[in-house]
């Protein structure tokens, strides 16, 4: 076994440990906001309220900021000292700067305007015709939207989850401001890789981390071009079966 | 067939467009007819609450859906009022049967079971169950929406121009479904079109809708009958609509005899069991006057009417509602009603008025089968 190159030695442990942060800050960071993300969009896409305009900005500030602005706000509102994240350490002991929790929150954050753009364009593309003919047969409008309006909308639940994972994955300044650049708790893949290109001799590990990233990235658009077939398949019907 | 199921008495506006509307309709199946634009599928709207008027008052039953006076506004998922659409509208995520139950949670699951075999038997919708709606015809994706509305157990059915999408081999293929829901499935029917043939093959009652009210109501027979609603029911198809039965079968001379008030009249030969009830729209423009029989003719078909109403219009045509007199012997509490449309010559020529006594000429070739719908036994398929 030794004159073999196991999968082990094929990154140093610092690498496999951003490679391991990377992968869980991105995919809780997805998971958390997704939920909000479907709300969002469909506030945005169903109602019109005097703030709507607001909301709409809010949301998509993250996209035109720079990451370092939201690093900061996040470490103003949820640092130890922050004003929500004070009181949330005080009551409950939950702390979020300096962890893999915190990374997770800015990716989430950093994520979010991707996420609620493809959730809502596939919630405008749903006929609100078919919803109304669900409502005739008794469904109520919870029932209608998770039986009829979330699976004709899943493609866009995908995409978004997709293209929001990504750039989880991708984050660097607002984590780097807000959580700092601790190996093995908030280390992940880009901020190791940019440790790597500041350190003496580190350009195999550069190297390395960057064809990572590549593999990753491609294997999650390849995933989710998949799934969209699969479901598109479905959706239309196999018309082959007349 | 006389106790009142709906009744509804709203007023809805939208911009300049009005509807104040006063309906009430019976168990039969009751046909909401009137030109695009009119308000008929605003009304069924305003009736399922998809709509919602400014005052007035929905009620289906004892139940009340909305009173304005009482603040009173049943959301749609709560109305148990069926709905058919123009366009099928199923759920291209879901397969027919997965379509077909969306709206059974209502039902029992034993009740369901019994229920959901009937609807799949009566609309023939076996071969389609396993079906993704996509893959489906546009007939075979209106009867599995009939089908789904059925099978959500509704008090009502409403029906909005089901047949305005299909082409007439479709609209062919439907219709015989459509006649037998109200009788199988025991549901009254509201049945909205702009297609005249349609409402005199499916419906007991007729509601005239003009300008966003309902302008006459009544039994198909009587509003068909009455000269002053033509310009309402069209006048290039107006005609009136008799209730006969079949007699016999002339199987020699390809023709089946049907009888009306005493009197027989010939018809091309249809495949109805003797004794079927039958109803027939004669088109005004189809029948001619004599003042007496005519012995030399071609024309098979022969009633002694009475000139019970004139209409003269703009223009060449005099519009004639004629009582035919039943055979001596034959008694009938209520002569049933011809409407007649020739020239004003021959009107003046033949010196016609009101309460003379005249002979209608039908050309046995006016009547076909498009013309002659069943109003008894099903004939395409009997309910299980």
């Amino acid at each position: 076994m030794t004159d073999l190159l196991s999968l082990q030695d094929l990154l140093s442990p610092q690498e496999w440990a951003a490679l391991g942060l990377s992968l869980k800050v991105s995919l809780w960071a997805t998971a958390a906001s997704f939920p909000f993300g479907v709300l969002v969009a469909w506030i945005l896409a169903r109602t019109r309220f005097w703030g709507h305009g607001l909301l709409n900005g809010v949301v998509h500030l993250p996209l035109v900021l720079p990451p370092v602005v939201v690093g900061y706000a996040l470490l103003v509102v949820l640092g130890r000292n922050g004003l929500v994240g004070g009181w949330l350490y005080t009551a409950f002991g939950l702390s979020f700067a300096f962890t893999w929790k915190g990374a997770a929150i800015a990716a989430g954050v950093m994520a979010f305007p991707l996420l609620v753009r493809a959730m809502r364009l596939s919630l405008e593309a749903v006929d609100q015709d078919l919803e109304q003919a669900a409502q005739t047969l008794g469904a109520a409008p919870f029932r209608v939207f998770l039986t009829i309006t979330l699976p004709l909308m899943l493609p866009g639940l995908i995409t978004g989850c997709v293209l929001g994972f990504a750039r989880a994955l991708g984050e660097f300044g607002a984590t780097i401001t807000f959580v700092s650049n601790i190996p093995k708790e908030t280390q992940t893949l880009p901020l190791a890789l940019y440790t790597f290109t500041q350190t003496p001799g580190g350009e195999a590990g550069t190297l390395r981390l960057a064809v990572l990233a590549v593999i990753i990235a491609l294997g999650a658009l390849m995933i989710s071009e998949i799934l969209a077939r699969r479901l598109k398949r479905q959706n239309q019907g196999s018309r082959h079966d007349r | 067939m006389t106790d009142k199921i709906l009744h509804m008495d709203v007023r809805f506006k939208r911009g300049s467009f009005k509807v104040d509307a006063n309906l009430s309709a019976s168990s039969g199946v009751t046909a909401l007819f009137g030109r695009s634009g009119s308000g008929k599928s605003t009304i069924v709207s305003l009736l399922a609450g998809l709509l919602t008027p400014q005052d007035g008052l929905v009620q289906i039953g004892d139940k009340i859906l909305y009173g304005s006076t009482k603040g009173i506004n049943v959301p749609v998922h709560k109305r148990n009022v069926g709905y058919v659409f123009q366009d099928p509208r199923l759920f291209p995520h879901l397969t027919v049967t997965q379509n077909l139950t969306y709206g059974s949670p209502r039902l029992p699951a034993a009740e369901h079971a019994k229920i959901f075999a009937q609807v799949v038997y009566v609309l023939s919708l076996e071969s389609l169950l396993s079906r993704w709606p996509l893959s489906l015809s546009g007939g075979e994706k209106q009867r599995v929406a009939i089908g789904r509305a059925l099978l959500s157990n509704p008090k009502i059915l409403l029906m909005d121009e089901p047949l305005a999408n299909l082409d007439n081999a479709h609209k062919k293929e439907i219709l015989p479904y459509i006649q037998h829901i109200n009788t199988t499935f025991n549901v009254p029917v509201v049945y909205v079109s702009h297609a005249i043939d349609e409402v005199v093959c499916l419906a007991d009652t007729l509601a005239l809708v003009n300008d966003g009210s309902i302008a006459a109501h009544g039994p198909v027979e009587d509003i068909m009958g009455r000269l002053d609603l033509s310009p309402l029911t069209g006048r290039y198809e107006a005609g009136a609509v008799l209730n006969l039965s079949v007699a016999n079968h002339d199987k020699e001379n390809g023709l089946t005899h049907l009888s009306l008030q005493g009197h027989r009249l010939y018809a091309p030969q249809t495949h109805l069991r003797l004794g079927t009830k039958v109803r027939l729209r004669l088109r005004a423009r189809d029948i001619a006057l004599a003042l007496s029989a005519p012995k030399d003719t071609s024309i098979l078909n022969q009633l002694p009417v009475v000139v019970t109403d004139i209409n003269l219009e703009n223009g060449p045509h005099v519009e004639l509602a004629l009582a035919i007199q039943s055979k001596p012997g034959s008694e009938y509490a209520k002569p049933q009603t011809l409407v007649a449309r020739i020239t004003k010559k021959s009107f003046q020529d033949l010196g016609l008025a009101k309460g003379k006594s005249a002979h209608a000429l039908i050309k046995a070739v006016a009547i076909d089968h498009h013309s002659l719908s069943n109003r008894g036994i099903p004939h395409k398929r009997d309910p299980l």
